[in-house]
């Protein structure tokens, strides 16, 4: 049974669909990765999954609908989400971000020692620790909130574009971390990515988006070979 | 597919040969009739609180152009009743004007406050604009009562006025005659109402309340149509004040309380916001509703007030009028669905 | 000297009931960005409470404790209840909610409590402290307890978990949603303890200014005063606006204009506040983006 079987998912805002009946799927420990151009709908995907925005269609977390639920509702199932402009709370400390990001989580000891193991990942936060997140850059920001995901202890977590405006290295940085998480723990990923080339990259499987419809899907392997992928998103 | 057979536009649905329009006018002149025999078929008292009724009905239209079809909410419309019955009253007591002289004073004297109070209100927006207003409002029987204008305003004991007869030694009583000089004046500041909002500076309203943006993008002078939706707003109120002074033959400080200012406002979300009609059904609301409460105690009508309030708000957000339109409508659908057949198209 | 000294510090008892309200007020429009305005009568509803039980019989401290404990829940229950189906409705349809709450929770005092004044004691002695001249025992009470529950406020906000989502919730509810916060839940708690607080207010203003169910209506505005002069969005801004807009309504009234014209005061620094410094001394400036 996969971690997220998604079916005929439709969704959009007002009363225009962005999706049209898209299908994926994240396997158990698996890293799936959506690509598409702008506008092809890959955050409204992420959203529709948590449930952000009306939506119509089969949405299953280990077998269970989740397409009725309540965004808050899903984040407790298990599902964390790290949001396009990266969700940071501005005002709250960068430590306050991360004790928000476990705050659904009962076994305190364990939540401590998450806190250690995220500045192990990422030792310029611990550096930050009482400061306003929001005096944070956009680096560290993004380093906050994939944090502050992962403190839910998540066995999947959702990306949206992880790498936007970042510089290299800290986009190696978090990718690094990442494939560690997936590896150790088997959390699994949905990854939405303009920049193919990582995703792909990082992915097991990957599905390509284009005017909210699933035009591509296979493992990364095939999709990155594919002709016309090469040609609309790897540029060569 | 025969192109003859095309479906032409229907022909204007007729009830009983009339069309809608017309039965619309009909009805109209068929209320205005009522109203105008009105004094002379029901009591004095009856006279009088149909009289307030009117009045009221002026006071909503006028706010109904600032927050309905503006959207400027102003929760201190009473302070501009205020000031207009405080000026016909003056005029009135210490000068011996004609009481219908002091409306166009009343109205003038309005609509620089309004408009003053409108410069500043340009950088408030939704509750902050209700905020301040509200404060106005709270304030003002404080004002009212400031002992150094006491000379004028007779401090806490206000103005009394005498009542003025019908003029031309018409055969009528005063309350006949006063009622349908309001019904005249109600008559004109309607037409006035009818032709800015039917018109271009009533979408120009509309379009600052929902898009000012892009309305200001389109150049329509947002600011200047917003501080003049303030004046005339105010002038309106004022109008009805100064009527109201007259009317009610006395005018003191605690008449204006921030609650008549919330009284105003349940009238236009009852009777209907951006509407014209609503402001008769919330004046009538607003006379009769408190003299069935009030049977029950003194508290009662602002209880009632309070609760029919949050029923309209979830229940019915167009306010009365809204419901009527909608009902109108459907009963316009079902007669037409009746009526449009396939072999009248081609009539 | 004497007098002024004893401006000042009657302007720092009713200051801190000014806070009291004006944190009430700015924990609600943080969370929601809507402003109580019935938040004043509520304050008072609360306060009439207290008054039926102190009438029965009940010790003061008990009923204190009870009626802040009624308050909290009927906060709850309102903003689920009421508050809840307009959260996202257009502006004048919230506003006319907050009022209609106010005319209702003014009349049906007036209505179960009538409308003649009646006196609210005071839980503290009649002499004043150490025999001095400048401030009664209730007004350093009222001082006392006032930051008291600021105090408490700010441990609870900063220090417990709850708090912390709570502020989360305030400041970011989609953020807060994606942890599991139900955010919902936590815009009632908000408005829970804005009423218990608001209840403190009242319970400490009757003794001064007599209980009746129009008492609130010029504290409310001086602590919608005290929140915009602060910063609306502030809880500390509240507290210090509320601490200054006290002294100088005392300080105003007494050397400057006389004591009738207190609610223009209000008005003018409303007014005042709006155009010339919306953000006010802490708050923070709101660009709209186009």
């Amino acid at each position: 049974m996969a971690l997220l079987e998604v079916t005929g998912l439709s969704a959009g805002y007002g009363a225009v669909d962005v999706l049209r009946e898209v299908s994926f799927s994240v396997e158990q420990g698996g890293i799936t990765a959506i690509l598409g151009a702008n506008g092809a709908g890959k955050t409204t995907l992420l959203r529709a999954v948590c449930g952000m925005l009306r939506r119509r269609g089969s949405i299953r977390f280990d077998g269970r609908h989740i397409g009725k639920d309540a965004t808050e509702d899903i984040a407790r199932l298990g599902i964390a989400h790290v949001p396009d402009g990266r969700g940071t709370f501005l005002d709250l400390t960068t430590e306050e971000n991360l004790r928000i990001g476990a705050y659904v989580r009962r076994d305190r000891d364990a939540v401590a020692q998450d806190m250690e193991r995220m500045f192990g990942y990422f030792p310029r936060l611990r550096e930050r620790r009482r400061q306003q997140a929001g005096t944070l850059s956009g680096g560290e920001q993004q380093m906050l909130a994939v944090s502050r995901a992962l403190m839910l202890r998540p066995r999947l977590l959702l990306l949206d574009e992880p790498s936007f405006g970042l510089a290299p290295l800290v986009v190696r940085d978090i990718f690094r971390i990442l494939r560690a998480i997936n590896a150790e723990q088997g959390v699994g990923v949905l990854l939405v990515e303009q920049n193919a080339g990582l995703a792909l990259d990082l992915a097991d499987a990957a599905y390509v988006l284009e005017t909210g419809k699933v035009v591509m899907s296979g493992t990364a392997g095939t999709v990155r070979s594919d002709e016309a992928v090469r040609r609309a998103y790897l540029g060569y | 597919m025969n192109p003859a057979a095309a479906p032409l536009p229907a022909a204007p649905i007729r009830y009983a040969g009339l069309s809608a329009r017309t039965w619309k006018a009909i009805g109209l002149a068929a209320l205005l009739c009522a109203a105008a025999a009105l004094p002379f078929l029901v009591s004095s008292y009856r006279t009088f609180q149909f009289n307030l009724v009117l009045i009221y009905a002026i006071v909503l239209l006028g706010l109904n152009i600032l927050t309905g079809y503006n959207g400027q909410i102003s929760l201190g419309h009473g302070a501009f009743y205020a000031i207009g019955a405080y000026v016909a009253a003056i005029l009135m007591d210490q000068f011996g004007w004609p009481y219908w002289a002091t409306l166009p004073v009343a109205g003038a004297a309005c609509f620089v406050f309004g408009f003053l109070f409108g410069l500043p209100a340009l950088r408030l927006r939704g509750h902050y604009l209700a905020l301040a207003t509200f404060a106005l409002a709270v304030a003002m029987p404080q004002i009212l009562k400031y002992k150094h204008i006491e000379h004028w305003t007779g401090g806490v004991q206000g103005i009394v006025i005498l009542k003025p007869q019908a003029p031309f030694g018409l055969g009528i009583t005063p309350d006949q005659w006063l009622y349908l000089f309001t019904l005249a004046v109600l008559l004109v500041m309607f037409a006035i109402g009818w032709n800015l909002l039917r018109g271009r500076i009533g979408r120009a309203l509309v379009a600052i309340r929902d898009h000012p943006v892009a309305a200001e993008a389109m150049g329509v002078p947002a600011a200047l149509y917003k501080t003049l939706a303030f004046g005339v707003s105010a002038l309106f109120t004022g109008v009805a004040g100064a009527l109201g002074a007259v009317v009610v033959q006395f005018v003191a400080p605690d008449s204006f309380t921030a609650l008549l200012s919330i009284s105003f406002m349940i009238g236009i979300v009852i009777g209907g916001v951006a509407s014209i009609s609503g402001a008769f059904y919330g004046a009538l609301f607003l006379q009769f509703v408190p003299n069935f409460a009030d049977q029950i105690s003194k508290a009662a009508p602002w209880a009632i007030y309070g609760v029919f309030l949050l029923a309209f708000v979830y229940l019915m957000p167009a306010g009365v009028a809204g419901f009527v339109r909608l009902a109108w409508m459907r009963m316009r659908g079902l007669r037409g669905r009746g009526e449009t057949s396939p072999h009248r198209a081609g009539v | 000297m004497e007098a002024f000294l004893h401006q000042v510090f009657s302007g720092l008892a009713t200051g801190g009931i000014y806070a009291s309200l004006a944190l009430a007020l700015v924990m609600i429009y943080q969370s929601t960005n809507h402003i109580n305005f019935a938040q004043g009568e509520m304050a008072m509803f609360s306060t009439y409470l207290a008054w039926s039980m102190i009438d029965a019989g009940m010790p003061y401290w008990w009923a204190f404790l009870l009626t802040v404990s009624i308050s909290f829940v009927a906060g709850v229950a309102i903003e689920r209840i009421i508050i809840r189906p307009v959260e996202n409705a257009p502006v004048l349809s919230v506003v006319t909610v907050f009022v209609a709450l106010l005319v209702i929770f003014n009349s049906v005092a007036g209505w179960i409590f009538t409308y003649t004044i009646k006196t609210f004691p005071s839980p503290f002695p009649e002499q004043p402290l150490f025999g001095n001249r400048y401030v009664s025992s209730h007004e350093l009470g009222s001082i006392g307890i006032t930051l008291l529950v600021l105090l408490a406020l700010y441990l609870f906000f900063r220090f417990t978990p709850l708090g912390l989502a709570m502020r989360a919730a305030a400041q970011n509810p989609l953020s807060s949603r994606l942890a599991g916060i139900r955010v919902g839940w936590m815009l009632a708690l908000g408005w829970g303890l804005a009423a218990a607080v608001g209840a403190v207010a009242g319970m400490l203003v009757a003794p001064i200014v007599y209980l009746e169910p129009n008492m609130m209506s010029g504290v409310l505005l001086y602590a919608f005063a005290a929140a915009l002069v602060g910063g609306i969005d502030n809880p500390f801004g509240a507290v210090v606006g509320g601490f200054l807009v006290g002294v100088l309504e005392n300080l105003v009234g007494a050397y400057v204009i006389g004591t009738e014209l207190k609610l223009t005061v209000a008005l003018v620094l409303i007014v005042g506040v709006l155009l010339f410094k919306p953000a006010g001394m802490f708050g923070r400036v709101f660009v709209s983006r186009v």
